[in-house]
């Protein structure tokens, strides 16, 4: 899967659990980026995200992803 | 809120719960919402499992405010004085543990000695905080028993070795059961239960542990949270009191006015008649706790009665106190049962295989609880686990109700024959037992107040602790109702609680059952009320009413009785008051068995 193909339906997931219409993520969007992505709802969003993509992050990958970009790089290696 | 109904799906529900939760917030009962305080004393993470839970909370009309304890802190905030928590003051206190929380577990090299010296322990461990917070919070306390280890080490034999996990987590379950039995604050939250449904290797998927600290899957925690909730709102008197089952298709394949009675699908001898079969005994099985069953169905009641008849059915005509069966919509069907039965339409869980009755009964009658119940093999699971009817106490009341409210049936139409009404009411042959209440009927009374909306000029609710604590103090002014007629035991309907001060009885708390309405039985315990507080040398009694969402029914309850209106604020609360010195009695209709 491209890029173009993850970043809408992931911008979509991000606005599900922020609960926010207006989120617009690029690869380089972090956590400080997005007022209420702390630690707890960083599990809410990998739990959606892998929901939406029909994959599972490996734990080492969970807390080890610094930005958007390298998320999506994971997903595009074995999202659905 | 449909998306929180049983069948939910779990993913949406978490990737969802902030608009979920801002959606319940605007849905305009803001007014109406009763407020609780519930503390969570966790093993575990438990961020989520709160977020969720006041989900399900607030969408039938309870607003939490959450304590959290730090992180994996439950017995030390339960057993250690904790001034955040003592300030907070829980109506409810949830203990979120798990098998990752057992301080013993056994193995393979210990000695039956040591085992059992183990279990006594943890046993032992959890009691005294279970103790420790009802002697200092006075509030039920909800405890997670324990799921199933996740591996076997010894296989097979860990279940039937006493060094084995599962034989342990086993006996801890029986263990806090037995505890449960013993204590009338304590709830368990049987995820022991759940875990298995959900899927044991699902549920106890390590990584949310190692990652999180999350004793489950977190994908499980609204199956969690949902479990929970229903024991709150069981004990906040939220559970539903009758079911409305449809029948062509619901109650039996086939559709009788057609096919005809003898050629129904129910019974043994096809898979579909099995299906429905056992359907039946469920639905015939909830009367057993309280349940209250009626029919709403478009059929010519001739040929709805000769279905129920079936021989190889569970259920009879009998079982059912209200049979609907005509054609008017459902929804009109289903509001005038709720008048019959002197309840509300929101209590009412209506079950049919039809999704357009679904739509219209749903879409007319908002509060109607109306299951997705899918295909007859469906029906059993989605009903159940619903948990409309959570069974949190089960008084013997509970099990004679479709009874009494036939027996009310019954009186209304002994009514009709007579001329004045009072002449009505002698022939009845009531009497009433009233009196200080006694511990055989604390149960019941305690049930009331939870869930008494009508007839109820304060609607204070009572936690079984809190009741415990009036019953035990002479501050108070208590008594019970119990009222039998000619056509049967309606069992305690009454129930009324005043505060001593000085000279004066304030009265806070005065509830009746809706099903012995205009019997005179208040004027019985406004009597009794008299003479009990003469006793106490009582010159007054100070009467209140506060408006609820629900009982605008006795708004002028005490002006009927001759209590004199000392005023009444904007938000329509009224304060009365009655000298009692030359109180003369009231009832003229109901012999009086003091006690």
């Amino acid at each position: 899967m491209s890029e173009k193909e993850i970043l809408p339906r992931l911008t979509e997931v991000f606005r599900d659990v922020f609960d926010d219409e207006d989120i617009v993520i690029s690869a380089a969007t972090t956590a400080d980026d997005i007022e209420d992505w702390d630690s707890i709802e960083h599990i809410t969003l990998i739990g959606a995200v892998e929901d939406e993509f029909g994959m599972r992050f490996k734990m080492g990958e969970v807390s080890g992803m610094h930005n958007v970009g390298e998320m999506i790089s994971i997903i595009a290696q074995r999202g659905k | 809120m449909k998306e929180l109904e049983y069948p939910f799906d779990n993913g949406y529900i978490m990737k969802k719960k902030r608009s979920l939760r801002r959606a319940l917030l605007a849905d305009g009962t803001n007014d109406t919402r009763i407020k609780k305080k519930i503390a969570v004393l966790g093993g575990s993470t438990t961020a989520d499992i709160v977020a969720v839970l006041d989900l399900f909370l607030l969408d039938c009309g309870v607003e939490c405010e959450f304590y959290q304890s730090e992180y994996g802190q439950y017995w030390q905030d339960a057993v250690f004085p904790n001034e955040e928590l003592t300030s907070f003051a829980p109506d409810f206190i949830f203990v979120h543990t798990s098998i990752r929380n057992l301080a013993f577990t056994p193995n393979p090299r210990m000695s039956a000695q040591e085992t059992e010296r183990g279990f006594e322990n943890e046993v032992k461990r959890f009691s005294q905080m279970w103790d420790s917070l009802v002697e200092r919070f006075h509030c039920p306390v909800i405890q997670n028993n324990f799921e199933l280890p996740f591996f076997r080490l010894m296989g097979n034999s860990e279940a039937s070795d006493f060094r084995g996990r599962v034989n342990f987590v086993n006996r801890m379950n029986l263990a806090f059961a037995q505890a449960a039995q013993e204590r009338s604050y304590l709830y368990i939250n049987d995820i022991n239960w759940l875990s298995a449904m959900y899927g044991l290797e699902k549920w106890s998927a390590p990584e949310y542990w190692y990652m999180y600290k999350y004793s489950l899957n977190i994908n499980a925690i609204p199956e969690l949270a949902y479990q929970t909730a229903a024991i709150i709102k069981s004990l906040l008197g939220k559970n539903k009191k009758a079911l409305a089952v449809d029948l062509d298709n619901t109650m039996w394949g086939g559709i009788v006015g057609d096919d005809g009675a003898e050629n129904l699908e129910i019974g043994q001898e096809t898979a579909e008649a099995m299906a429905f079969y056992e359907w039946q005994s469920y639905v015939k099985s909830l009367k057993d706790i309280g349940v209250v069953l009626t029919v709403c169905s478009k059929n010519e009641e001739e040929n709805a009665l000769a279905g129920l008849r079936h021989p190889e059915g569970a259920v009879s005509p009998e079982d059912f106190t209200v049979i609907k069966a005509n054609w008017l919509p459902k929804d009109k069907n289903i509001s005038d049962t709720a008048q019959e039965l002197n309840i509300l339409p929101e209590a009412i869980v209506f079950a049919d295989d039809n999704p357009a009755e679904r739509d219209i009964v749903r879409s007319r009658l908002g509060g109607v609880k109306v299951p997705e119940i899918g295909s007859v093999t469906d029906y059993i699971r989605v009903l159940d686990r619903s948990e409309f009817f959570e069974v949190t106490s089960l008084s013997e009341d509970d099990l004679k109700r479709g009874e009494m409210y036939k027996a009310n049936a019954e009186r209304a139409k002994a009514q009709a024959e007579f001329e004045s009404y009072g002449d009505y009411l002698k022939s009845l042959e009531m009497k009433a037992e009233i009196g200080d209440f006694k511990p055989v009927y604390i149960q019941r009374i305690t049930q009331l107040t939870n869930k008494t909306n009508q007839f109820n000029l304060t609607a204070r609710r009572y936690t079984p602790a809190e009741m415990e604590e009036v019953f035990r103090s002479d501050r108070y002014i208590r008594l019970y109702g119990k009222l039998e007629d000619r056509f049967g035991d309606n069992g305690v309907v009454s129930v009324i609680i005043g505060e001593i001060r000085g000279d004066t009885l304030e009265i806070i708390l005065w509830l009746m059952s809706c099903r012995v309405l205009k019997r005179d039985m208040e004027l019985a315990m406004l009597d009794c009320l008299v003479k009990s507080a003469k006793k106490r040398g009582i010159r007054r009694l100070n009467g209140i009413y506060i408006p609820t969402a629900k009982n605008k029914m006795v708004k002028d309850f005490y002006g009927a009785l001759g209590f004199a209106n000392v005023c009444v604020n904007s938000e329509g609360v009224s304060v009365w008051e009655l000298d009692i010195q030359n109180y003369a009695d009231k009832n003229t209709v109901i012999d009086i068995m003091e006690d």
